[in-house]
């Protein structure tokens, strides 16, 4: 009985701790009397957000979609470029360092050049949250691909098979747990791309959405954007969390045995 | 003619540095079973990296069926301390491996692959690991892992089975019954095999033909028939000549450890 009670606690600990964490910002709130404007109770923020149910939603598609473009091209450039940094010393040698000094920028300087480009709206978007996005997926299946294990390799080499079979046969399967845990890294972070670039230069997305309402001082609507782009990020981070335990189940074993 | 054959072959891994190996020439002939011995550090896998073309000698030449060795070779099957299986892919999977790179049967086996799977089954039944076909290797204890190696090493029927020190890591049990395994599959079918190992017993066991190797530079001190009459079980292992063999050999070893 204690044992199940344990097991039960354990499962929906981060509901309890959501709960939790709502029940003292509500009683915070509440009982100092806070001003609506400065600081809305979560009580204040859902009923904004059931009120602007359709504005919200219509702002949250805009960008989910801009972050899932984003995303898609940050992959497909990072698994080129990480495929040619991890078996190409040459490459490794002469990208790197540009590729670590890029990473360096903060993203939003590049937003107001993005705008000159492309004018403000959906591309600047989607351009961020690729840019903030391909570095780690890049630099995970470099460092799956470039710490592949010399003996696997001698056993495809005696048997000669060409760079392209070693790359194919052991190369992308091993590297294939590192690719999926840098996409949980990279989901969340496109969001925040999409989301920076529109509340700079947007008038559309959940970003803007939060940039206009702080600016009529609707804190509650501000507070709801916030909700609604971590909820998101969540269900985007269990997605690419559940195909990483579908996909590579070799390689984290110990953990799932632990977690049945 | 030989099947194998060393001239006069050196190998210095770095450009000018100390030799790995020095003046080593050895003939193998076709479905002979050599083994060979000698301290750690003395250059045994090295003269497999040589054969398998993985390493090219500094001086001297390497022949395989009369042709000198340039690059990886096809007709090699390999299997080492490590099983090296691939942790993503079932035994039958892993097995399978050298038929999705080896000629014909690459371009064969999207045709032929029921009957390649029959062929691996088949084989992975031999070595005594049925029922664990669809098992990953992390399910197989170090021993199974063992067989489902040498069955990878040899699906693809090479001419030549290259093994280095493959029970090395292996409980005495298991090691003396893999020998048997071995042994076994040899006879039924035979190819050349080179054993590494520094198992006295195993080498005198195996083989036809063992090499005694010094190290620093590795060079080949003795060569040694064994004419141990075959198939050996393990009760010879426990007779006068066998134990003689292995006594031999170890003076030869103790000599070299001692200069």
């Amino acid at each position: 009985m204690a044992f199940n009670r344990r097991k039960f606690m354990i499962k929906n600990a981060s509901w309890m701790l959501i709960l939790l964490l709502l029940l003292i910002w509500e009683i915070i709130c509440v009982g100092l009397n806070v001003p609506e404007y400065l600081f809305p109770a979560p009580s204040a923020v859902w009923s904004a957000g059931i009120a602007r149910w359709e504005p919200i939603m219509m702002h949250a598609w805009q960008t989910f979609f801009t972050t899932l473009v984003g995303f898609a091209i940050a992959v497909v450039v990072g698994v080129v470029l990480g495929v040619a940094v991890g078996t190409y010393p040459i490459v490794y040698k002469a990208l790197y360092p540009l590729l670590v000094g890029f990473n360096s920028i903060p993203k939003v300087a590049f937003v107001p050049v993005l705008v000159v480009w492309f004018g403000i709206g959906t591309v600047p978007a989607i351009l961020t949250a690729f840019l903030i996005s391909f570095f780690p997926v890049l630099v995970n299946v470099a460092t799956g691909l470039a710490t592949l294990e010399p003996e696997l390799e001698d056993v495809l080499r005696s048997l000669g098979a060409s760079k392209l079979d070693i790359l194919r046969k052991v190369g992308l399967p091993r590297a294939l747990p590192y690719f999926f845990a840098s996409l949980k890294v990279a989901i969340t972070l496109a969001f925040v791309g999409s989301v920076i670039s529109e509340t700079v230069a947007s008038n559309m997305g959940i970003g803007y959405l939060m940039m206009a309402a702080s600016s009529s001082m609707d804190m509650a609507l501000v507070f709801a954007g916030l909700i609604v782009i971590g909820v998101m990020g969540v269900v985007m981070y269990e997605l690419f969390a559940w195909m990483e335990k579908r996909f590579t189940r070799w390689a984290n074993r110990g953990v799932n045995a632990a977690a049945v | 003619m030989a099947f194998v054959k060393f001239e006069e072959v050196s190998l210095a891994y770095e450009e000018g540095g100390a030799l790995a190996i020095k003046d080593i020439s050895l003939s193998v002939q076709q479905n002979e079973f050599i083994a060979v011995v000698g301290p750690s550090g003395c250059g045994k896998s090295t003269l497999m990296k040589l054969v398998s073309g993985l390493s090219e000698p500094t001086s001297g030449y390497v022949y395989i069926d009369g042709r000198q060795i340039g690059g990886p070779q096809k007709c090699i099957g390999m299997a080492f301390q490590a099983s090296n299986l691939l942790p993503w892919r079932t035994t039958l999977e892993n097995v399978m491996l050298p038929l999705e790179i080896v000629q014909p049967y690459r371009s064969q086996l999207r045709r032929k692959r029921k009957e390649f799977e029959t062929m691996a089954m088949e084989l992975i039944e031999r070595v005594g690991l049925k029922g664990w076909e669809h098992k990953y290797p992390w399910e197989l204890s170090g021993g199974m892992q063992q067989r489902a190696s040498i069955c990878r090493a040899l699906i693809h029927k090479p001419q030549l089975l290259m093994l280095d020190e493959p029970f090395g890591a292996l409980d005495a049990f298991t090691r003396e019954e893999l020998w048997c395994m071995l042994q076994d599959l040899w006879q039924e079918q035979p190819f050349t095999v080179i054993l590494v190992t520094h198992d006295l017993r195993e080498a005198v066991f195996l083989a036809d033909t063992v090499y005694v190797m010094s190290k620093g530079p590795g060079q080949i001190l003795v060569k040694r028939d064994i004419a141990i009459e075959r198939p050996r079980t393990l009760a010879v292992t426990y007779t006068e000549p066998f134990a003689a063999q292995v006594h031999v050999l170890r003076e030869h070893i103790g000599s070299i450890r001692k200069s």
